[in-house]
């Protein structure tokens, strides 16, 4: 057990933990985010992502401890005070989500990839959504949101 | 058992409806929710009924003892179980409240009208609200079946685009799934499964065991099944990979590994003729026999389709706590009740001591790994009373150890006669049983469809399950074509001795069958030089089927579909079950250089009976063409005798962001008819739309799924 320094959703916490334990079980089991998911353990599926400095970033196997310099945001840290990002908003509009098991790590990594260019190409839809998998079949409802994301603006 | 089982079985207004808390409605209901919106569209039927806003509704989420026992939430039947029972109680319970209020405003009741739950008089300025009237307050009257129920011009939610019951809650992480429970005390578990359904566990490491109590991790070990459970997560899963490393297993003979599809049609099986109506019956089965006399010309085909993964995106879970000989199971299973009847019988204990209650869990398209986990974890809390344990299998555990999907042939023969008729058909499938649920009163005990059981120290044997005699269940689903064929032979062949472990997956047989005659259909038109469209008109009478199938021609003769070069299209059609929802599907794809299936645009158009929630029901149509594409392009599970080989994500592909179709739905306005199941219609005419699309790109008509680059490749050698 060690003491560790995290800075998620805009706040610094500090936990006590095996230095070896990944990110998502600190975030979901220590400080209660549990919006993002365990979908497969080996950074395959995605359900796990976060923000870390922008990035979309699978939690699911990295140790916390990599972390301690980075502002981690879940997807509990997307919206503020009720008020949800346009993304959220986009997905919900065109009821993106069946089940919703891999909705929270595909929420933001379309929101990173929408941080880094307000107008990605298909490839770079695609490239963003590759490592995302989602088995209720809403992908086609999920890229028509980011398309509308696209011809908004953002 | 009357009109409508579900009333029969619930007959109280009670049982469904409930006014708990101020200006809000509870609905109770056997289904739930696995994320087709079956709450939603619940909660639409009594809003219209109550006249109250779609936003006072909330459904309760199913548990033993208090919420009706509808059995399990599957073959696209909780619209006509659950929405035709929440639709009569909701009218009977607003009767009896304008009743009531009548009497209580003393007014005339004909004078009353009601504005999102509040009863007022067109008369007198007098008023009163249905939860004024209803504190404290049952109804104690009996659902009344005849009841007037509104009439389609009078919704004003039912058929409306509505945000879903807990859309926004999954678009900000607030939705709790059974993963993300937190009870005080609570430990977490993981399991150490053997390396297949044969292996039995020779020993543990004692030392890394005592190594491992030091750390608060404890062993339950009950002959092959083992689990470790530790109050931290973490712990608990890195101690479960160590104790894995260390164990040692008696591998037996491993699994049978006789090449799939030959085992198909050579094991021994028990066949049945299919009679009109598309039950089996206990007769010989009919031989083959000559072409009719009025043959033209004859085709024949094999269709073969592997086993297939439910796949669902969260590993299955558990929650379970043993206290004072009561145990209460969380779990995200599609039917509580079946579930605690079928843990009674496995942990011999009474049924009034253990409830059952649902939480959500991912998509699980069928019978996945939950009922097991949910088994797992009592097995587990049964073990260490007192405390709450939530067992969660890894990725691996799913991959390796869920019932699949069973693998099928379909083995098709038919003859036109020179006008292009069919004059002759046949079509025989082959493939294990689909019925692998706990299901009470089927056969066999239902403890033995619980994995773990298999596992134990004093083993139940596996089930060997008798052939299905209802219509269209199991191998059979959808193997009477609705096309008027003369005599056809159709025959179920109910395959034993296969290697792998399976059950109910979204569709069952349907998705072989219809794909099988769908690609069959093409070729006989083909055959017959008449259009695929006008082939199967011609063999049609049924208006609706006629009418889904023209509407979607009509579409892709305007979207000019499969009409650029390299690219092919496709369609395929069928009514799931012969008796639910009417969907016909078009796809136009391009087959790469890298010899990949590209899905370019997709059309499906259903007539769905009434359409209570659009969205969702378009949700549920286009989900099921995604899925079923990936089925057919990508899926298959591969085994060799020492397990399952696919064992994650890589080994096991499914379709991704980089192929998806641009989909465009079309519903059929309906209003005023039945319900008609739709969540698994979509699924059978996508295999087959997507056959017949490849054909038309490249000239290969292909009969044995996935239709990966690899099996192009090798046709197109061919």
């Amino acid at each position: 057990m060690s003491s560790l320094i995290l800075h998620v959703n805009g706040a610094t916490h500090e936990i006590n933990v095996d230095s070896d334990t990944p990110l998502i079980f600190v975030l979901r089991n220590h400080l209660g985010l549990t919006g993002p998911k365990l979908g497969c353990g080996q950074e395959q599926c995605g359900a796990c992502v976060v923000l870390v400095d922008g990035e979309a970033t699978n939690s699911c196997v990295r140790a916390a401890s990599e972390f301690r310099e980075n502002k981690i945001i879940t997807i509990e840290g997307l919206s503020k005070d009720g008020n949800l990002n346009s993304v959220q908003q986009a997905f919900i509009e065109e009821g993106a989500a069946q089940c919703g098991y891999c909705t929270s790590g595909i929420v933001v990594a379309t929101t990173a990839l929408f941080k880094q260019n307000a107008k990605p190409s298909r490839e770079a839809v695609h490239a963003a959504l590759h490592d995302h998998l989602c088995r209720c079949g809403s992908h086609r409802r999920i890229l028509n949101a980011i398309e509308r994301l696209i011809s908004d603006g953002m | 058992m009357g009109s409508h089982p579900s009333i029969d079985s619930h007959p109280n207004v009670d049982q469904w409806i409930e006014f708990v808390t101020d200006g809000r409605i509870l609905l109770h209901t056997g289904k739930v929710d696995i994320g087709q919106r079956i709450s939603t569209a619940l909660a639409l039927i009594a809003a219209d009924e109550f006249d109250v806003d779609y936003e006072r509704i909330d459904v309760k989420r199913t548990e033993t003892d208090i919420d009706p026992n509808e059995g399990f939430t599957s073959g696209s039947m909780s619209m006509q179980h659950s929405g035709k029972a929440i639709r009569l109680a909701s009218a009977t319970a607003r009767e009896f409240m304008l009743k009531l209020a009548a009497e209580k405003l003393d007014v005339d009741i004909k004078n009353l009208e009601v504005a999102d739950g509040l009863i007022q008089s067109r008369e007198t300025n007098v008023s009163i609200t249905y939860w004024e009237l209803m504190s404290d307050k049952e109804f104690n009257i009996l659902v009344d079946e005849g009841v007037t129920v509104k009439s389609p011009d009078q919704y004003k939610f039912v058929g409306t685009r509505v945000l879903a019951k807990d859309m926004v809650n999954i678009m900000t992480g607030n939705l709790s799934y059974i993963h993300d429970m937190a009870l005080t005390g609570m430990l977490h578990a993981r399991l150490v499964r053997p390396p297949h359904y044969l292996a039995t566990l020779k020993n543990l490491d004692d030392d890394l065991i005592a190594g491992l109590a030091k750390s608060n991790v404890s062993i339950v070990r009950d002959g092959s099944f083992v689990a470790v459970v530790a109050p931290d997560e973490y712990v608990a899963t890195k101690a479960a990979t160590q104790l894995a490393a260390s164990a040692k297993w008696d591998l037996k003979d491993g699994l049978p590994t006789k090449e799939l599809f030959s085992a198909l049609t050579s094991n021994k099986r028990v066949s049945l003729p299919i009679a009109p109506g598309g039950a089996p019956v206990d007769k010989p089965v009919p031989p083959l026999g000559d072409l009719s006399e009025e043959a033209s010309v004859s085709v024949s085909a094999r269709f073969e389709k592997p086993y297939h993964m439910h796949g669902s995106i969260a590993p299955s879970a558990g929650c379970a706590l043993f206290e004072k000989n009561k145990l209460t199971v969380w779990t995200h299973n599609q039917g509580v009740y079946p579930l605690r009847v079928a843990m009674a019988e496995a942990l011999k204990m009474e049924l009034d001591d253990i409830h059952v209650a649902f939480v959500p869990g991912s998509g699980c398209y069928g019978h996945n790994g939950a009922d097991d986990a949910a088994y797992d974890a009592a097995l587990v809390a049964r073990a260490i009373p007192g405390k709450p344990i939530l067992l969660k299998w890894t990725r691996e555990d799913e991959h390796a150890w869920e019932p699949y999907g069973s693998a099928m042939v379909c083995e098709l023969r038919a003859s036109l006669d020179k006008d292009g008729r069919v004059v002759d058909w046949s079509h025989e499938s082959y493939g294990d049983t689909h019925m692998g649920r706990p299901t009470p009163g089927r056969s066999g005990s239902p403890a033995e469809k619980l994995l773990s059981t298999h596992l134990q120290e004093k083993p139940l044997a596996w089930p060997i399950m008798p052939p299905t005699m209802g219509a269209h269940v199991g191998v059979h689903r959808n193997l009477e074509p609705l096309y008027n064929f003369p005599n056809p032979r159709l025959v179920k062949n109910l395959v034993r001795d296969l290697p792998l472990r399976v059950s109910a997956l979204r569709t069952l047989g349907a998705f072989s069958n219809v794909s099988a005659i769908e690609s069959f259909m093409d070729e006989l038109a083909e055959a017959g030089n008449i259009s695929p469209v006008e082939f199967r008109l011609n063999h049609l009478d049924n208006e609706k089927a006629i009418d889904v199938i023209r509407a979607l021609d009509e579409k892709m003769v305007s979207e000019k579909a499969g009409t650029s070069n390299q690219v092919g299209a496709g369609i395929a059609f069928a009514q799931y079950k012969n008796s639910a929802t009417y969907c016909a599907v078009g796809i136009e794809v391009e087959i790469s250089d890298a010899a990949e299936v590209i899905l370019h645009r997709a059309w499906i158009v259903a007539d769905a009976g009434e359409v209570v929630d659009p969205d969702g029901l378009t949700a549920q149509l286009e989900g099921g063409l995604i899925q079923a594409a990936s089925w057919t392009l990508l899926e298959q599970v591969t085994f060799d005798s020492g397990g399952i080989t696919s064992r994650d994500w890589d080994s096991y592909p499914i379709l991704r962001f980089n192929n998806i179709p641009k989909i465009e739905t079309i519903l059929m306005d309906r209003s005023g008819e039945p319900f008609l199941g739709a969540g698994e219609a979509s699924s059978g005419p996508t295999g087959g739309a997507i056959i017949n699309a490849i054909y038309n790109a490249i000239g290969l008509r292909l009969r044995r799924m996935p239709f990966n680059p690899d099996a192009i490749r090798s046709a197109a050698m061919n």
